[in-house]
């Protein structure tokens, strides 16, 4: 009972990494109707800025999370414009190649400057966690669960209460309607790619110290993410949650009782299960093409 | 993807141009094959050209996924990996010979190719993206774990080469002649019924199937070519490295064959042969490069989307249209399209009717309990104010919109629950108000796909000459090696109508096909629609001009809020109380003539 109740808590940890991800990618697809195959690698470069500023520069730990974040603001416009922005007219192929392309340049260029030995990042507690009878709560987890928690919260306060939110969510529905009523439709598909590099840095923030900080970290989460998304059903942003935390919870169970070199095959396995018997995903709707 | 498609030849001139091309190709392959023989290369040169062969062929697999029929196919380095172990454990713990296991891992790669595309390929494009990374996750999972098999992360050396071609040079002989082989398959494939097909659904998925093209099916194809294609390259590689291990076949790799396709160009066999060629070859020339060279390849990939998105084949081919003087197009002589299937009846019998059919977005009714009879032999209009469910019924009556309820039959079959291109193999032609046409092919394979209906059978030959009779018939023959999207508004539109027309349809669904006419053009569509009528054809037509509507329909039904409000002949209906209400929103003598809805 105890080891299962570990188990759950940490898989609902694990999930909540995915779920933080997916939530990036929920939020370019509907913004853009692109996935964003480098989504994964945002994380991976707060992680490695991480590692830059703390450790290499000893920079306070507090600061090192803030400029690594401002740090990916700017990269989320950077790469607006070099990956999505020359392509915007163009169908959804050519993007997905050049996100493709973006996640192959950025790990490479990654490993080229800092090699291929995994690095690792303390947490910003002294204190590892704490018991409550036989279960042990890591604090890198807690936190993680926290932070996506505000950060739905967060979010949900933006989309439906300010007119900024607004403003996106009308983008996301009707590019060409938003337009003719005067929203500057690339400013707000500028301010959603920014926005999800930060939250893609969030992510790698947070999960550097749990896990290695490596080349590859980024594209096995965004990996996980992807399929938590599908399985949520797309661009739904409860989906991208729970879709997360469901898979976080497989995956763990998986690895504990049935094999741990097959971990991460499992999430792919629901995947394929969810697009054989629901392809629209928990809480999606099926969408056709208007004629 | 904005793949170019071959500029249309003139007709008579192919099977003369085709024969000297093969003679020619089939002289090249075997200069090839006799220099690999003849010529003593060193163990380096032989290796890099036996890898650049084997990827090709790989790599000609994405021609057909990426370029015809635009797929993404993100697992190619998995099915190259499934034919490579069948061979390398098939000829060493299994003592298969190697042609048995060669043989099994096409097959293989091929099924699993089918089992992914069965699955995935109802979905939208970013699907298939993960779906093809998920199952080259999994397979590079099995390789390395499961030890038993596979061996593991050691790899399996010492597999064996066929008998007769054990030594390396006639082994890269083989592998050139099956390369000049597949090549040639693949640029052939793109002529026929499958490759026309696949390049439709490309172009535009849903008119694809409204003109009788099963676009799953076709995809499928598609996809489970390419695994086979995929299968048969790794096969052959493992034969010519003697050796393989699981890194050989990672997502990254799979990223490289994706790569070779583009910056080659996806569209064209060449293209996937030079790109092949080239990033076999720039990584050795580039050793410099070494420790950055995937990131370079990264940064090529989105430089070639952005700049030259047709990749260096595509490139080339435009810039040779653009130097080459332009001929006209010569169809030369044209026998008159024979429009339908059966002796034109004019007994005013019933084509098609409709029994309460209603189809609900949520809340909305768009089409509520509407009841319809069309008749064969005229031209019936369906007429009402913006947003008053005319294209959601179009949409039903062929198929693109399932109904919420209520029955559809046409021809006394029911076919309610039928797929688009089943009702258009039954003779249901379609136009759209929007016009969606297959931008990358030319006018005359545009007119081919619709033409290609398994009722429409034709000798061989025949099918070109009945696609240019369509033509013919709508006027604008003499543009049938044009690029679709080199054409006027109004030829497009007249394109579309001849793409309906050569496949034969007994009912013609015509969504505004008047809209964004200028009044010549009009005058001539008005004529078109007469002679339809007069060739026995049933015209179903969505129009907001009254006067083109009164000049060519013999029967009007007005739809309001998804309901029927009248139907008739067309001095009643426009007479209607409740028509005059619902054009001009209140109860006035006046018809609604000639300025359309308000």
């Amino acid at each position: 009972m105890g080891f299962n109740l570990q188990l759950l808590f940490t898989g609902i940890g694990v999930g909540s990494i995915y779920a933080l991800v997916a939530l990036g990618f929920a939020l370019i697809y509907r913004a853009t109707n692109v996935v964003n195959f480098a989504q994964g690698d945002f994380a991976m470069l707060g992680a490695f800025a991480m590692v830059v500023l703390a450790i290499d520069l000893e920079l306070p730990y507090w600061l090192s999370i803030l400029i690594t974040l401002a740090l990916l603001i700017g990269f989320g416009a950077l790469f607006n414009l070099c990956v999505y922005y020359p392509l915007r007219n163009r169908s959804f192929l050519p993007v997905i190649i050049s996100t493709i392309g973006a996640s192959i340049l950025l790990e490479n260029g990654v490993l080229a400057a800092y090699g291929p030995r995994p690095q690792s990042l303390d947490s910003i507690f002294s204190i590892p966690g704490f018991s409550i009878g036989e279960i042990f709560f890591d604090s890198q987890y807690i936190v993680i669960l926290f932070v996506t928690v505000v950060m739905v919260a967060l979010q949900y306060v933006f989309f439906e209460r300010t007119l900024l939110g607004k403003k996106m969510q009308a983008t996301s529905q009707d590019k060409e309607m938003a337009s003719l009523l005067g929203i500057p439709v690339m400013g707000m598909i500028m301010i959603t790619f920014m926005y999800s590099a930060v939250l893609g840095g969030i992510a790698g923030v947070l999960v550097a110290p749990v896990l290695f900080v490596t080349v590859g970290m980024g594209s096995s989460i965004a990996l996980k993410a992807f399929a938590a998304c599908i399985i949520g059903g797309f661009g739904d942003v409860t989906g991208a949650i729970v879709g997360g935390i469901a898979l976080g919870v497989i995956e763990t169970f998986g690895s504990a009782y049935v094999s741990v070199p097959y971990k991460d095959a499992f999430a792919f396995l629901v995947l394929f299960v969810f697009l054989l018997v629901r392809p629209q995903g928990i809480f999606g709707e099926r969408i056709s093409e208007k004629a | 993807m904005s793949a170019s498609a071959l500029s249309g030849k003139n007709p008579r001139n192919t099977a003369g141009g085709s024969a000297l091309a093969l003679a020619l190709y089939g002289a090249a392959a075997i200069a090839a094959v006799a220099a690999a023989l003849a010529i003593p290369l060193s163990a380096y040169a032989l290796n890099l050209l036996m890898q650049a062969t084997t990827y090709a062929i790989a790599v000609l697999g994405l021609t057909i996924v990426l370029g015809y029929t635009g797929l993404i196919n993100l697992a190619q380095a998995a099915f190259f990996g499934l034919g490579a172990y069948s061979v390398a454990l098939g000829t060493t713990a299994f003592a298969l010979p190697f042609w048995v296991a060669l043989a099994i891992g096409v097959v293989l790669a091929a099924a699993a190719g089918a089992v992914l595309g069965l699955t995935s390929l109802r979905l939208g494009g970013h699907y298939l993206a993960m779906v093809t990374i998920s199952f080259q996750t999994i397979l590079t999972l099995v390789l390395t774990n499961w030890i038993a098999l596979t061996r593991g992360p050691d790899g399996v050396p010492n597999i064996r080469r066929p008998v007769l071609l054990a030594e390396s040079g006639p082994y890269l002989g083989l592998c050139i002649a099956v390369l000049f082989v597949v090549a040639w398959f693949v640029w052939r494939l793109k002529s026929t019924k499958l490759g026309r097909a696949m390049q439709a659904v490309r172009d535009n998925e849903l008119a694809a199937n409204v003109v009788g093209v099963d676009a799953y099916a076709t995809k499928v194809a598609a996809f489970t070519l390419s695994a086979l294609l995929g299968g048969f390259g790794g096969a052959l590689f493992a034969g010519g490295f003697a050796y393989v291990s699981p890194d050989q076949f990672s997502f990254a790799e799979s990223v490289v064959f994706l790569t070779m396709a583009l910056l080659g160009g996806a569209a064209a066999p060449a293209g996937a042969v030079l790109g092949t060629g080239l990033l076999i070859l720039l990584p050795e020339w580039l050793r410099f490069l070494k420790v950055i060279y995937l990131a370079v390849y990264g940064g090529a990939v989105i430089l070639i989307m952005v700049f030259m998105p047709d990749g260096i084949w595509g490139y080339a081919m435009t810039l040779w249209r653009k130097l080459r003087h332009e001929r006209p197009f010569d169809p030369g002589l044209i026998a008159p399209l024979a429009l339908t299937r059966e002796t034109a009846r004019d007994d005013g019998s019933i084509i098609l009717s409709v029994h309460r059919l209603s189809k609900h977005f949520g809340g909305l009714k768009a089409v509520d309990d509407v009841d319809l009879t069309i008749r064969r032999n005229t031209v019936h209009a369906l007429i009402g104010p913006n947003g008053s469910g005319k294209t959601t019924l179009l949409n039903l009556l062929n198929g693109i919109v399932a109904s919420t309820g209520g029955t559809i039959t046409l021809e006394g079959v029911d076919v309610t629950g039928l797929p688009p291109y089943r009702r258009a193999n039954r003779g249901l032609g379609r136009t759209f108000q929007n016009i969606r046409l297959f931008g990358a092919m030319s006018v005359l394979d545009n007119v081919m796909v619709g033409a290609e209906r398994p009722h429409n059978a034709m000798p061989a030959g025949g099918l070109e000459r009945h696609a240019l009779a369509a033509l013919d018939f709508v006027g604008i023959a003499a543009r049938a090696g044009a690029r679709v999207g080199s054409l006027s508004y109004g030829h497009q539109r007249l394109v579309e109508i001849a793409r309906a027309l050569a496949g034969s349809p007994k009912l013609l669904l015509l969504d505004e096909p008047g809209a964004g006419l200028n009044h010549v053009e009009k005058d001539e569509l008005v004529r078109l629609l007469k002679r339809l009528k007069g060739h026995g054809l049933t015209i179903f037509i969505i129009d907001h001009d009254m006067a083109m509507v009164e000049q060519v329909a013999g029967h009007i039904t007005v739809l309001n809020f998804g309901k029927r409000i009248a139907d008739g002949a067309p001095s009643d209906v426009l007479r209607h109380p409740d028509v005059i209400a619902a054009y001009l929103g209140e109860e006035r003598p006046a018809l609604p003539r000639s300025h359309g809805a308000p």
